[in-house]
């Protein structure tokens, strides 16, 4: 088998694992490359059969509209229940406070909305599109990571993982989170695409695009959460994301690729990593990651 | 392109992350900003500190303070021949489940012996890990010969050393390469230093390493996931068994034996994505559909009729134990094999085993943390399976604390 063919049947093991250990399991879906990635997998999986779990988006309110767009429009393509969560909601009915500053992050705040959202449908697993080679916390991390009732990752109380075999035994209350894609790269998941032929949203590839550049020299979109402040320098640019979460952390990079194939070339020359182009919120600290995951996050 | 799945192991500062950097860093695997970032934290430390290279691996903040890995940590590097998997697994022997976790389903093991110290306890131990866990080829970087002035004899008498020792494991390939992680000469790149090496560095070693395709040439081993059973008007019959076949090949025609309800049938189809297709080797996620209706449900196990595993309630294993309260006599435990899941208690403790020397104490009640013991275990249903060195993927097994979920062991069959 080609490499892909064992990346692949490995991430449909681990789901039908998901499928048959859970009872109200759910798969994450953003409207991303590596979650649309996750739905072609589960098709592969389950086909002719339904999927057996809703997509679930929780939607900070900073999403592109492509994405949301794409989402909805993929959904309801393949005619699989689609349950969104909006973080705007979460804000109201606790009355926590919204991101502050020049370019505010919710990104916190989704953890609440994703906790309430798997206490809401009582999920007792999670599927997400995470992956190892994205940031050395999640290098750590278990492909089924279990999490307690406050969605807290404890990566000195991981479950011996060994061979291909999955242990999802759980109490009530408590969840898993499952990564099938775990030991792909970035450049695999655009291989994969290349191969399967995967629709993307447009802002994968390039285009013309208002960007605020940052002293950091970073690419970020400007957009109605962002106050643009006279010393800012504006700039019209060629971009595409290679990333998409919020539209207030995401960074968009240069580019000039039309294609899946031209996006391969690029990232097979580029000299800089994925989050390290493009999230400002993984930057903060050495730890960030691993501080997120313990209070919740993905 | 092939995808090659090692682990690296060692003692504690024997430069395994290092290495691990060293390999990534010398094939241009890493990006810039992240070498931004290693730069900064290794200056952090020290003013006039080269790269540390072991910072790249070590990614949780306990690990960093205390420079030691705990937990395994997976990273990727890609060729135009090859993708390779690497865990990195941690020396301590506290750590001992967690360097079990990363080498379980691997190719390749790489041992690190620092060539000042030779071979230590935790080399042993490695090594007879590996010997258990059945891993086809063990290679043994011996590293820091920089500072032993890249002596040949140095490299001569810990490979004699280490064959005298492993002599007894039966580990069925063995390779040595000095290296010197540090410098990284004869990781990607040869060095002047070692004339007398005329063998490959470690990186031409990875290219060109055999991958094993044991379970393509094993007996058909075939375990269901998921029954897919849709109920819609077009598909009302439906009944589909997902899984992956195990090992081996399958043919629709096949006539096959289903465990544990000990029945006879036909495969009737077999789908893949969709569409039909003749047959399926081991590693494929297919969809079985028989001729009969029989009382199949996740955990069944798909046989062909003249390649009988073995069935029993009993069963003789040897177990690494990863709890950290030890195994308490009659512990409600349950017994996972890949998607099968039975009620099991330990019946006896045959014996512990040395995990340096091999040798085996008395029968005994207790078994504690990273204690490797023969065992007898009872099951509440009919397990089939196959010893662990016939097939690696029917005899390895979990256990689980029925109360705390927790996996409590590992085991070999056989």
């Amino acid at each position: 088998m080609d490499y892909l063919d064992q990346l692949e049947a490995e991430a449909i093991y681990i789901m039908r694992e998901v499928a048959g250990q859970f009872e109200r399991p759910a798969l994450l879906f953003s409207g991303g490359k590596d979650s649309i990635c996750l739905i072609h997998l589960a098709l592969k999986a389950f086909r002719p059969g339904k999927f057996p779990f809703p997509l679930v988006h929780i939607d900070t309110g900073h999403n592109f509209q492509e994405a949301l767009d794409f989402r909805d429009a993929l959904a309801e393509k393949i005619g699989e229940k689609l349950i969104v969560r909006k973080v705007e909601d979460t804000i109201r009915e606790r009355k926590l406070v919204d991101g502050k500053g020049k370019f505010p992050s919710r990104n916190g705040l989704q953890t609440y909305t994703l906790l309430d959202t798997v206490e809401e449908f009582e999920f007792d697993a999670c599927i997400g599109g995470a992956r190892r080679d994205e940031e050395k916390a999640r290098a750590k991390e278990r492909i089924f990571s279990v999490r307690d009732e406050f969605g807290q990752w404890d990566p000195k109380k991981q479950r011996p993982e060994l061979w291909n075999i999955y242990n999802g035994k759980i109490d009530k209350g408590e969840n898993v989170r499952v990564f099938p894609i775990s030991n792909w790269t970035e450049l695999d998941v655009w291989n994969y695409i290349k191969r399967e032929n995967i629709t993307l949203p447009s802002i994968y590839f390039t285009h013309e695009r208002e960007c605020i550049l940052t002293p950091q020299g970073q690419l970020m979109n400007t957009n109605e959460f962002v106050t643009i402040e006279p010393e800012d320098v504006v700039v019209k640019r060629n971009v595409r994301y290679r990333t998409v979460g919020d539209m207030t952390c995401t960074a968009a990079v240069e580019s000039t690729a039309y294609t899946v194939d031209d996006i391969i070339k690029e990232i097979k020359e580029t000299k800089i990593s994925e989050r390290g182009a493009t999230r400002m919120d993984d930057t903060l600290s050495e730890a960030a990651m691993e501080d997120r995951k313990k209070g919740g996050y993905f | 392109m092939e995808l090659l799945r090692f682990f690296t192991a060692g003692n504690v500062d024997d430069g395994k992350s290092t290495l691990i950097g060293r390999l990534l860093f010398d094939s241009n695997s890493i990006s810039t900003d992240i070498i931004d970032t290693l730069t900064k934290q290794s200056k952090a430390k020290a003013e006039n500190a080269d790269i540390d290279l072991a910072l790249l691996t070590d990614g949780l903040r306990a690990e960093r303070e205390q420079g030691i890995t705990i937990d395994v940590a997976y990273k990727y590097f890609v060729t135009d021949k090859r993708k390779y998997i690497i865990a990195d697994t941690p020396g301590h022997a506290q750590y001992t489940r967690n360097m079990f976790t990363g080498a379980s389903n691997t190719d390749l093991a790489i041992i690190l012996i620092d060539a000042r110290n030779g071979i230590t306890d935790q080399t042993k131990r490695h090594s007879i890990i590996s010997s258990i866990l059945g891993i086809p080829h063990v290679l043994i970087c011996v590293n820091k010969m920089d500072l032993k002035n890249y002596d040949q004899a140095v490299f001569e008498s810990i490979r004699k050393d280490y064959l005298a020792f492993a002599q007894p494991l039966g580990l069925k390939k063995i390779s040595f390469i000095p290296v010197s992680a540090l410098t990284g000469e004869n990781v990607v790149n040869k060095s002047d230093n070692f004339s007398w090496y005329t063998d490959e560095t470690l990186f031409d070693f990875l290219e060109n390493v055999e991958i094993p395709q044991e379970e393509a040439n094993n007996e058909t081993r075939f375990q269901v996931q998921y029954v897919i059973r849709p109920q819609t008007q077009e598909l009302h019959d439906y009944r589909g068994y997902a899984g992956a076949l195990l090992s081996g090949k399958i043919q629709k025609g096949d006539k096959v034996r289903v465990f544990p309800i000990d029945a006879l049938t036909t495969v009737e189809k077999i789908e893949k994505f969709e569409s039909e297709v003749e047959s399926a080797e081991a590693g494929e996620p297919i969809i079985l559909h028989l001729s009969d209706d029989l009382d199949i449900s996740r955990g069944s196990t798909f046989v062909l009729d003249n390649e009988r595993p073995e069935t029993a309630n009993e069963i003789d294993a040897t177990i690494c134990w990863m709890d950290n309260k030890p195994f308490q006599k009659g512990q409600k435990l349950l017994f996972q094999q890949n998607s099968f899941r039975a009620k099991a208690v330990i019946k006896s403790i045959e014996g512990r085993i040395d995990i340096h020397t091999l040798d085996s104490t008395e029968e005994t009640d207790e078994i504690h943390l990273n204690e490797f013991c023969k065992v007898n275990i009872k099951t509440a249903e009919l397990v089939s399976f196959d010893s662990y060195t016939k097939n690696r993927k029917t005899g390895a097994f979990i256990l689980i604390n029925e109360n705390t979920n927790n996996t409590v062991a590992a085991g070999v069959i056989g």
